[in-house]
């Protein structure tokens, strides 16, 4: 039990780091990064630098989750891949989408998956924590998937414009919630109530009478 | 520069290996986490659409609807995993294959 608080304060730490590093990627390095458009190593310019490492974060992180014996490390891995997509979103001018990503996934669904995982598995035993299958079939559907999407992705014509320029979306999405998209916004609540009254009923412990 | 491409192959890698954690994993939670990959990759094409090819906030306000409905799948899915675990003393899916106790 006292590695498993450790381990725990340890996740807490690197939360606390991912909330520091997405709040400068967007005060700091944001601003930076659409000033300056010489390149700075090679001809890699600073927005390049920040994407790559960005990616590098988000799918090293994934291949944690989709690789790792100890779910405790899938966990870990998901909240680098976590904070890695957030840091992209950040990229694409979406600062609101950033934020909630660091407050509803890392900050909930994260810890929701830590919660489970401290309560149903023994992680101090690895082999009965994570134990994946056909490492093979796993290779094998790799294979056979990525080509195919990044094929799709790099082949198809898009109709790509030239983006905008980095702007704050607050008052946009705000307007675009309370007026085109209010129906969904308005389901999208009684889906979370439906889910909080759902998931107290699944997971409570049945008393029974006798 | 950064192309649409770039975001591209990002989304298509964080699918493709949330595709493989789904099919791979015993645990359920493993699983679960897989699906969050998922949906993560799906994100990424959103937001990068949104910026180089529409405008505007159509693909933000798409992302944060998969977000809110990620956050309620998650809360559930844990739901029914620790109600397997408390049935089954187990969350390999492999042996909660009873639907009844």
């Amino acid at each position: 039990m006292r590695s498993n608080a450790g381990k725990l304060s340890w996740v807490a730490a690197a939360a606390l780091v991912v909330a520091f590093l997405g709040y400068m990627t967007i005060e700091v390095i944001g601003p930076v990064a659409a000033a300056s458009s010489s390149p700075v190593a090679g001809a890699l310019t600073l927005p390049d630098l920040v994407f790559y490492a960005l990616a590098t974060i988000t799918v090293a992180g994934a291949a944690g989750v989709a690789l790792s014996r100890n779910i405790l490390y899938s966990a870990l891995g998901l909240l680098f891949c976590l904070l890695g997509a957030g840091g992209l979103y950040a990229f694409l001018s979406a600062d609101v989408l950033a934020i909630t990503q660091l407050l509803i996934y890392i900050g909930g669904v994260l810890v929701l998956v830590l919660f489970a995982v401290m309560l149903t598995s023994r992680i101090t035993d690895i082999k009965v924590s994570n134990t994946s299958f056909g490492f093979f079939g796993g290779v094998l559907l790799f294979v056979a998937v990525a080509p195919v999407l990044l094929a799709v992705a790099l082949l198809t014509p898009w109709a790509a414009s030239v983006p905008a320029p980095l702007a704050p979306t607050t008052a946009a999405i705000g307007n675009a919630f309370l007026t085109r998209w209010l129906l969904p916004f308005e389901v999208a609540s009684m889906v979370l109530l439906a889910t909080l009254v759902g998931a107290v009923v699944i997971a409570r412990k049945e008393i029974k009478a006798d | 520069m950064i192309s649409l491409n770039h975001f591209l192959v990002v989304g298509a890698l964080l699918f493709t290996l949330g595709l493989v954690t789904v099919a791979t994993r015993r645990n359920a939670v493993g699983i679960l986490m897989g699906v969050e990959l998922i949906l993560n990759g799906a994100n990424v094409n959103f937001v990068a659409f949104n910026h180089y090819v529409t405008g505007g906030v159509t693909g933000q306000v798409f992302a944060l609807f998969v977000i809110v409905l990620a956050a309620a799948e998650a809360a559930v899915g844990l739901a029914i995993v620790l109600s397997i675990f408390q049935t089954f003393k187990t969350i390999d899916v492999r042996h909660a294959d009873l639907m009844r106790e």
